[in-house]
């Protein structure tokens, strides 16, 4: 038995910053220190507070190490593991109280106002063992759909639980199984999508890196409830820890004989396979996922038939995203009502969002749904950072919108994102100040967008690249108001012919910024100003006279010599050498060149 | 590993496997046992008797106990010294511990609320006989 257990991170971003070799380096100062029978160290999922990984737990005591560096390990070794005595300079700063005491993670700010369901194992159990998730109620679920409940009881206890498809549309997910449980065939699939697009999302890839089985599980249990016997997971090849894990799961689960035939002496078969994704953002979409799984190039179809009558192969298909179906054992082990009670009426459950951008803690973070923005960016975000503004944040990546810092009280669900001109989409939220133009952003996702369209549908292949290069006029300085105008047509011809949810979606971010920040787009367009001073053809770098001391940094600094000026006088920008790439602005030490 | 076929036999892997994940869930424990591992303590023989604690305490199912350890409460003469914390009640100071005696502590102390006196500081204090 341990008497200690070392959880270290081993989702994508604490393992790009050194986690696998501070694990190798705790192996061997344990070894060292003959401590290899009472500690544990554990490679686990996200914790979730990616903004200061990489993270170590170490219990009984709870304390939570951030930034950890393979050098620290020995201290952490010999002190803590050996004597007893807590590293406190590793500390995560806001769990220490005073001089000796620590308070749980619980009690922090980032932690508190979480609740966690679908992320409830990742950072707590080891994925690649099997029986860390079975210790914590894995696949009991399972088992009692298995043993208890008739597919019809299954249906409707999610029907009742009010769950909807955590990917971004909301679809219920009891309905859309009803569906596909009705239609009569000899083959039907239960699939997963893991194929994970959005800029700056990173829900899905942290509960399959985290814990992959209750994936697998929910899986076996949506296969039983429409009666399909085979599932696969599609899932981005950019993601090789997650496939990793996946792999090492779906082995063991059929090792126990959970996956496989005669699931628990039930007579239920069920199998899962992995395909792997090259990565198009057009492969999210339910219609291209499945053309993909069948080996076609990945392009959607006109909708009906849906999947649940035609979905992949032909047959009768149920397609969820990884998020919903994290969600599903506990469900069917807390029941409908316990589900319902948390979130919104229309919205019940959580909802997990990937936070980026402007914020202090980047990271992960579960919530439950009607929590307003507010709460999720000032408290368990930790704030704009630097000194800076909250001006608004992007949901649902390219295809949502932007809530501006007036709809900050928002409470986030389904419906009210909708409302505002955004959706809630996969859960990707990210952060903006009041140095970041809105106009910028809009033409950001644009260009995303027109890379991704795969080019089927005319709308979509012409529409966007029309729609980028009036945004392109606009941030050149060039735009006229009339262009204005003529973009928010062309919008809402996109959004209405498009063949798929890419080119309905793709005007989004345009619309809802021109939106709430018309008046940005209308500084472009007839003042050549930017607001913000984001847009580098439209802004100046120049040097206040009254500040300058004339200490020549700034010339020595800039790459292109456009900088002149004598020792303690005044310095120059020559605007016709100037490549704006605002070194001056870092390095003057008396604040004296500013963007204009 | 083996094919299971009923729910009993999963039942019975989660059981066995509780055990190892428990000690992340009892950060927030309410009795805390602690054993002095400093140079002091551990040149006494506190290794085992810290390795008794922990195994006792997970054979027998126990929630809300953590085992952890503590530096030099200065007494080093008594180490390996053991400490038992249960809120609401005075802290139990036990002293020249082994791995015999912390099965016994465990049994009567943490599990029956009886605190065995022999084995504390002031039965042992120099002068006390």
């Amino acid at each position: 038995m341990f008497r200690s257990n070392v959880l270290v991170c081993g989702g994508t971003g604490c393992t790009s910053s050194n986690s696998e070799q501070i694990i190798e380096r705790l192996n061997e100062e344990i070894k060292a220190q003959g401590l290899d029978k009472e500690v544990n160290v554990i490679r686990t999922g996200c914790f979730g507070l990616c903004a200061l990984g990489p993270i170590m737990v170490v219990y009984p005591e709870g304390a939570f190490y951030s930034r950890v560096t393979p050098d620290d390990v020995p201290e952490i070794v010999s002190e803590h593991l050996l004597k007893g005595r807590i590293v406190k300079r590793l500390l995560y700063q806001e769990t220490v109280v005073d001089d000796n005491t620590t308070k749980s993670l619980n009690e922090t700010t980032f932690y508190s106002k979480q609740m966690r369901i679908a992320l409830r194992n990742c950072g707590v159990i080891n994925p690649e063992k099997i029986d860390e998730y079975i210790a914590l109620d894995g696949y009991a679920a399972l088992g009692k759909v298995l043993t208890e409940m008739t597919p019809q009881e299954v249906i409707d206890l999610m029907l009742a639980s009010g769950l909807r498809g955590r990917g971004g549309a909301g679809f219920p997910t009891g309905l859309k199984w009803k569906f596909a449980a009705a239609n009569d065939a000899d083959q039907k699939y239960a699939c997963c999508n893991a194929d994970e697009g959005d800029p700056g999302a990173f829900m899905d890839r942290s509960v399959l890196e985290g814990d992959p089985h209750s994936v697998l599980e929910a899986m076996a249990i949506a296969g039983y409830a429409i009666g399909a016997s085979q599932g696969y997971i599609y899932i981005r090849a950019e993601y090789p820890i997650a496939v990793k894990r996946l792999q090492i799961a779906i082995e063991q689960a059929r090792e126990y004989g959970l996956l496989g035939k005669n699931i628990f002496d039930s007579g239920f078969d069920f199998d899962i396979d992995i395909r792997l994704g090259a990565g198009a953002f057009v492969c999210g979409e339910e219609t291209a996922l499945m053309t993909s799984i069948e080996g076609k190039r990945g392009e959607p179809r006109v909708r009906p038939p849906f999947p649940a009558a035609k979905g992949l192969f032909g047959k009768p298909t149920v397609l969820n995203n990884v998020e919903t179906y994290a969600n599903i054992p506990q469900i069917i082990l807390k029941g409908a009502d316990w589900f319902r009670s948390i979130g919104t009426e229309k919205s019940p459950g959580t909802k997990v969002f990937a936070l980026g951008g402007k914020i202090t803690n980047t990271g992960l973070v579960e919530v439950p749904m009607g929590t307003t923005l507010r709460e999720v960016v000032e408290e368990i975000g930790g704030g704009v950072p630097g000194g800076h503004h909250f001006k608004a944040a992007q949901t649902g990546g390219p295809s949502g919108g932007c809530i501006p810092a007036k709809l900050i009280d928002t409470p986030i669900d389904y419906d009210n994102l909708i409302a505002i001109g955004s959706m809630m989409g996969s859960g990707g939220l990210i952060v903006m100040d009041e140095t970041t133009c809105m106009v910028d952003i809009a033409k950001f996702f644009l260009e995303f967008t027109v890379d991704e369209s795969c080019g089927k549908c005319t709308p979509c292949r012409v529409g966007t690249k029309r729609l980028l290069e009036i945004l392109n006029k606009i941030t050149s300085g060039n735009g006229t108001l009339e262009d204005l105008d003529k973009m928010e047509e062309l919008c809402y011809y996109i959004k209405e012919n498009s063949l798929c949810g890419l080119g309905q979606t793709a005007p989004n971010p345009v619309l809802s910024t021109l939106k709430y920040y018309r008046d940005e787009y209308v500084a472009h367009v007839t003042e050549h100003r930017c607001p913000a001073g984001a847009c580098k053809a439209l802004t100046n770098y120049t040097i206040e006279a009254d500040k300058c001391k004339g200490c020549t940094l700034c010339a020595r600094n800039c790459p292109v010599g456009a900088i002149s000026g004598a020792v303690k006088e005044t310095h120059v920008i020559d605007t016709t050498k100037c490549i704006k790439c605002g070194v001056c602005m870092e390095k003057c030490k008396f604040g004296a060149v500013v963007k204009k | 590993m083996k094919y299971m076929k009923s729910l009993a036999e999963l039942q019975a892997i989660r059981d066995k496997a509780r055990a190892a994940v428990n000690i992340r869930e009892n950060a927030e424990a309410e009795t805390r046992v602690l054993v002095g591992m400093a140079t002091c303590g551990i040149a006494a023989g506190a290794k085992p008797v810290l390795n008794a604690f922990v195994e006792e305490v997970a054979k027998r199912g126990l929630q809300g106990v953590m085992v952890t350890q503590t530096g030099c409460i200065g007494i080093c003469q008594y180490e390996p010294v053991v400490e038992v914390v249960v809120p609401g009640q005075e802290k139990v100071t036990y002293v020249k511990m082994t791995a015999e005696k912390a099965l016994r502590v465990v049994n009567d102390h943490i599990v029956n609320g009886n605190v065995v006196t022999e084995y504390t500081i002031g039965a042992n204090a120099i002068g006390a006989k």
